[in-house]
């Protein structure tokens, strides 16, 4: 790894040099974990625990006319059976689409959709219980494509809400004059990409363990958004948030795949409330296919001007996204496809109109990427096309229009720092891309991205700091407190540094409660990158709040001033830092200190829909792919990738790596492979097995580069590396397919099948192309026009 | 997680015993060897045997014996990775050795064993599922149901031979020995399989696959082509064995095997015969692969598109042709 040098001169830290930021120490949970001692959801095993397993339903779309459960009471080892009856209201992460229910009564929306469930002495008991449940159903019409959801349905609209058919949103905006835009370009360009679904396949299958003694419910369960998951289960058990805690076991991975509220958190913990017994639920694998939440398939059109140069003018996109059978996060996955395309270039007038469709399949929700993998894919590939019908370097014209730090988007988005010219040149320079000689089935592909660092708004209204936290020193050690929810990402390892980098400690000296709502104060949770920047900030903070307290007691022993002291080696001036501890306590009692982190209110604009895409910072990320495809089989090998990303600054220099590698590994898997494919209304491959993933032979080797931009407002500087990394990887892909052979595969993933496709068009003198034909009517609303932001507001 | 159901487990003194058991039990029984294959299927619900009767304890069968008349035995219970330690039979069949190396993953090739894998059941994607799953989609005929879900018009089950070895055993001539309640009797593995995926072995249900018997090389070359999503771990969706002898550069004669083109192994040397008495060119190659690749029926119940499984047909044909002519040993794996 090539890791930037840290400029002492740009060190926003107070104290000077860093001691732990930005070296590549090992994780905090790294030992426990490869040692095997971590205690994962389904490791916790606690005295008299029921095993709960659900009944699903087989049909992916029908009423349900009656729940027969007499013929459970009568086997041995079962505790308790629950139906719709028991759990009858209404949740959903996103409050405006509220619209499942831990168990259905009514009726059943795809093929997995819990209907009831057990708890009994094992599994098997459970499960054979539950294949004593009689169920009556009425097979209604099922919705398999976004076509078909948008035209009126034979029977009845999967949801009562929405509409019309099948819908669930529609968003329609206008940034600038786009007519204007079009009418003065010298050329025009539309194409179509379609995106298929797929899952994030965390190692660890979905696990759950409720316990309920004292008038406290514990829930210990594999979710990335613990505080999100305690608000669900107030609402649907009727419980006071202050009788619940909810805690986020450590994961074998979440990729979005956790962030909702599941159907069998509730039910373990209403299992648990009415047994008297712990209650644990596992998911199969299968299950997890089911639960999905994953990436949405989304339907792609494009239309683009740009002048003689290659300067954007004007820009259309549309979008149409298969949501599956519920809302999860599918109104803020709608407006994330239109979003972000203004983070990299600076479209003066741009147009966005989307489209969210209910299907009877596995829910969509956010995958690493939310919703704009998809988007992403469509315009770097598009803009490959624009460059080559232009005759301009791809890369070049992309510089030309590339957005400039401190600036707002036209869609009113804040740039801060920005290095997405740095990236861009550290990736063709490590590369060779522009240098490269050219062989027969070779092909290299390049494309550009950004992601946030957090989402502006939280996920419902509230006016309270988006993460919250507490520093507690006493003869017992450091212990810090955060909601903020480890998911294997490695986020306790950048809490631990940080507090450890300002109180002169190691991070191993740091205990770390996390993920915890009834132990820490609240964090929203692990998912649109938002963890090192906000609760990295927060934790700072609180730790810059102790140091002051013990340098303060240290410098009035020393007779100096608290400024002379050095905070370091676990050392507090000439004390020891316990001697500093139990100075201040001798002074101030109980010593702990806290620290918030609220994003800054202007970040966006102020129109409907504006609150998807605001971030206090942007990362940007630069691929280069290097590939070769066998003509005669469309079979790809890969050979490398270059990923340079926009640190900011690496709070841990390893663990950055790792996720850039980690991000790369699942972008490859997409673009090439992976498929959360449907037949006959139900899902094609639901094992591992059978849903392509890559394995290590299929990894290509990596190379990674860090720029550092050293962020005004992200802690020391840092940004994201979670999700960015994953985007230009696709596009990359089908990029380095196209200079390899003079194909465009228009559509994800990849395969042999498809570029085999493409040749065979190209060789019947047809266009040379793998891809959708056309995009269908979408009964868009009204546009809603933003006027751009003036020009006073542009430079920042 | 999926659960094995309750099973009684037999553990018999001997492969003979065995066959006495499976007679005893009837359909109630089933062999389990390295359970690589066996084992998953019942926690799917996909076989559900009440008895299985062990045979990885069995020393006799885990024996690699060389033969007078310069062949091998090769003991049903050994397993896919010692078959590719052992330095004699990497040296006299290059091809079977390479087969039992492609089988999914090195963990289950040190669990599975040869037998097993010439026994292996046909796969197809609306089969191996969940109980569940199958319920969903509605059952087939190969279990719980009664017509096809690929193939609705055909009147038997279409589920792709999945074994890598055998058509490499088919294209070498081996044969295998089975011992039933009767006696012993030894068969062309070639008559082994029938096209039927449903009942896709000729042998008796309480026969017990002994040993391979594998001819003497007698300059015999061989290859096989295996061609799948990803190399790591998962089984054919198309494979190919080819097996030749030359005089010097001019091809005595050639056998050429297909798996996961259809329920059984396709033996489609006839249209080798092309290549008789000659040396190899493209052109040659190519028209041989273009003919023997006609009877391969790739249905959509496998990954990666059944329009180009056909198409891949033919290209790992042409390639098995070349690899089996080369001498080296260590002939590299697709894509070449
Ligand atoms: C993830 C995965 C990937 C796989 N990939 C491949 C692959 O790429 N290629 C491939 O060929 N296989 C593959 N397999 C299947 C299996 O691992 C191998 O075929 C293995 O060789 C089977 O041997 P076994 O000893 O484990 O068989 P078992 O599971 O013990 O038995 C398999 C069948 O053979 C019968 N049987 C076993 N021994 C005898 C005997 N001596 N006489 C008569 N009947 C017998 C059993 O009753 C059973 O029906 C895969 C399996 C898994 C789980
Ligand atoms: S080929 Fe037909 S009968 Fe055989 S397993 Fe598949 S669907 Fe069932």
């Amino acid at each position: 790894m090539r890791a930037a040098t840290t400029e002492p001169d740009r060190d926003p830290s107070p104290g000077g040099e860093l001691r732990l930021v930005g070296k590549p120490l090992p994780r905090v949970d790294g030992v426990a974990k490869v040692k095997g001692a971590t205690a994962y959801a389904d490791d916790i095993e606690l005295p008299g625990t029921l095993y709960c397993k659900f009944l699903r339903s087989h049909h992916p779309h029908a009423r349900v006319l009656s729940v027969d459960t007499s013929a459970v009471s009568s086997i041995t080892g079962v505790a308790a059976v629950l139906t719709g009856q028991d759990l009858p209201t209404k949740y959903g992460i996103m409050p405006t689409s509220e619209d499942e229910r831990a168990l259905e009564s009514e009726k059943v929306r795809y093929v997995g959709d819990p209907v009831a469930a057990v708890a009994a002495v094992d599994e098997e008991t459970a499960l054979a219980a539950c294949r004593a449940i009689r169920v009556e159903y009425e097979p209604l019409e099922a919705i398999e494509s976004i076509e078909q959801a948008l035209v009126p349905p034979v029977d009845e609209p999967i949801h009562d809400y929405g509409g019309p058919a099948n819908i669930h949103r529609l968003a329609a905006l206008e940034f600038g004059e786009v007519d204007d835009g079009f009418a003065r370009a010298d050329h025009i360009r539309e194409d179509l990409f379609f995106f298929e679904g797929n899952t994030h396949l965390p190692m660890e299958q979905h696990s759950s363990i409720a316990v309920d003694v004292g008038d406290q419910l514990t829930l210990w369960s594999s979710t990335q958004t613990p505080h999100y998951v305690h608000r669900t289960l107030s609402r649907v058990l009727h419980l006071p948030m202050g009788h619940i805690r909810v805690v986020a076991a450590p994961h074998g991975g979440g990729f979005g795949g956790k962030t909702d509220p599941f159907s069998h958190e509730i039910v373990v913990c209403k299992l648990a409330m009415l047994t008297g017994h712990p209650v644990k639920c596992t998911l199969t694998r299968e299950e997890v296919f089911y639960a999905h939440r994953g990436r949405h398939p989304v339907l792609m059109w494009v239309r683009t001007g740009v002048s003689s140069d290659g300067k954007i003018l004007a820009m259309h996109f549309r979008t149409a996204l298969d949501g599956g059978a519920y809302g999860s996060y599918g109104p803020a996955s709608m407006l994330y496809t239109g979003a972000l395309q203004t983070t990299t270039y600076d479209i003066p007038a741009y147009r966005f109109e989307g489209v969210r469709v209910f299907t009877n399949k596995a829910p969509c929700g956010p995958k690493r990427g939310h919703g704009t993998p998809q988007p992403r894919f469509a315009l770097e590939v598009h803009l490959d096309k624009i460059a080559e019908e232009i005759g301009v370097d791809p890369v070049e014209l992309r510089r030309r229009n590339y957005v400039k730090p401190y600036t707002r988007t036209v869609n009113w988005l804040r740039i801060t720092s920005c290095g997405i010219e740095e990236v861009t040149d550290r990736v063709v320079e490590a590369s060779g891309f522009t240098r490269r000689t050219r062989r027969p089935g070779h092909g290299m592909g390049f494309a550009v991205s950004s992601y946030m660092c957090g989402a502006g708004l939280p996920i419902y209204w509230n006016n309270m700091p988006h993460t919250e936290c507490v520093i507690q020193v006493s003869r017992g050690g450091v212990t810090l407190s955060c909601g903020a929810t480890e998911i294997g990402q490695g986020s306790d390892s950048v809490l631990a540094t940080v507090a450890a980098e300002e109180l002169g400690l190691w991070p191993n000296d740091i205990r770390l409660v996390t993920g915890d709502t009834g132990l820490a104060p609240v964090d929203l949770g692990s998912y649109s990158s938002r963890v090192t920047f906000m609760a990295g900030n927060a934790v700072r903070d609180a730790a810059r709040r102790m140091r002051e307290i013990l340098t303060g007691v240290a410098a009035e022993k020393m007779g100096c001033s608290p400024a002379e002291i050095e905070v370091r080696d676990g050392k507090v001036g000439e004390l020891a830092f316990e001697d500093a501890v139990v100075a201040a306590q001798e002074r101030f009692g109980a010593l702990s200190t806290h620290g918030s982190y609220t994003p800054p209110s202007n970040l966006g604009g102020s129109f409907k829909g504006a609150g998807v895409g605001p971030s206090p910072s942007y990362s940007y990320s630069a691929a280069v792919v290097d590939l070769d495809v066998d003509p005669r089989s469309g079979e790809l090998h890969l050979n490398k990738v270059w990923l340079a990303h926009d640190i900011g600054r690496p709070i841990n220099a390893l663990a950055v790596k790792g996720q850039v590698e980690g991000g790369v590994y699942m972008g490859l898997g997409e673009a090439m492979m992976e498929a959360q494919a449907y037949r006959h209304g139900l899902h094609k491959q639901p094992s591992m097995l059978d849903y392509k993933s890559p394995t290590f032979l299929e990894m290509p080797e990596v190379e990674t580069i860090l720029v550092e931009t050293i962020d005004p407002e992200g802690p020391y500087g840092a940004k994201e590396v979670g999700q960015g990394p994953l985007l230009p990887v696709i596009p990359a892909v089908a990029s380095a397919v196209h200079d390899a052979l003079g194909v465009w595969v228009d559509e994800v993933p990849v395969t042999p099948d498809k570029i085999m496709r493409a040749l065979d068009a190209k060789a019947k003198g047809r266009d040379g192309r793998f891809g959708p034909k056309s995009f269908p009517d979408v009964p868009y609303p009204t546009m809603v026009k933003v006027a751009p932001p003036d020009a006073a507001a542009t430079a920042l | 997680m999926l659960r094995l159901p309750r099973f009684s487990y037999l553990r018999p003194g001997s492969a003979a015993e065995a066959a006495q058991l499976l007679a005893e039990h009837g359909s109630q029984a089933r062999l389990v060897a390295g359970g690589t294959d066996l084992l998953p299927k019942m926690k799917r619900g996909q076989v559900e045997p009440e008895v299985l009767v062990g045979l990885g304890h069995l020393g006799e069968l885990r024996q690699v014996r060389a033969r007078d008349d310069g062949g091998f035995d090769v003991g049903a219970g050994v397993t896919l990775s010692e078959v590719g330690a052992h330095p004699q039979l990497r040296a006299a069949y290059r091809g079977y050795v390479r087969a039992s190396a492609l089988v999914s993953s090195p963990a289950l090739r040190n669990a599975g064993t040869i037998g097993g894998n010439l026994c292996v059941d046909t796969r197809c994607n609306y089969y191996d599922m969940s109980y569940e799953w199958r319920q969903a989609v509605g059952f087939c005929m190969k279990k719980d149901g009664d017509i096809c879900r690929v193939a609705p018009a055909s009147a038997t089950c279409r589920a792709i031979a999945s074994s890598d070895t055998a058509p490499v055993a088919i294209a070498l001539g081996a044969s295998v020995v089975l011992v039933g309640p009767e006696g012993e009797r030894e068969v062309p593995v070639a008559s082994l399989y029938q096209d039927d995926g449903q009942f896709y072995l000729t042998k008796a249900d309480d026969e017990v696959l002994v040993s391979l018997r594998l001819p003497k090389p007698d300059g015999w070359r061989s290859s096989y082509v295996k061609v799948r999503s990803r190399d790591s771990i998962d089984f054919p969706v198309v494979g190919v064995a080819a097996a030749m002898k030359m005089t010097g550069p001019v091809v005595e004669a050639c056998r050429i095997v297909l798996t996961a083109v259809g329920p059984q192994p396709l033996d489609v040397s006839g249209a080798a015969e092309a290549l008789l008495g000659r040396e190899l060119d493209d052109a040659a190659v190519e028209e041989v692969a273009l003919q023997a690749a006609k009877p391969a029926r790739p249905l959509d119940n496998a990954d990666l598109g059944y329009v180009w499984r056909k198409r891949m047909t033919r290209i790992a044909i042409e390639q098995a042709i070349w690899e089996a002519r080369t001498t080296s040993s260590t002939t590299s794996s697709r894509p070449a």
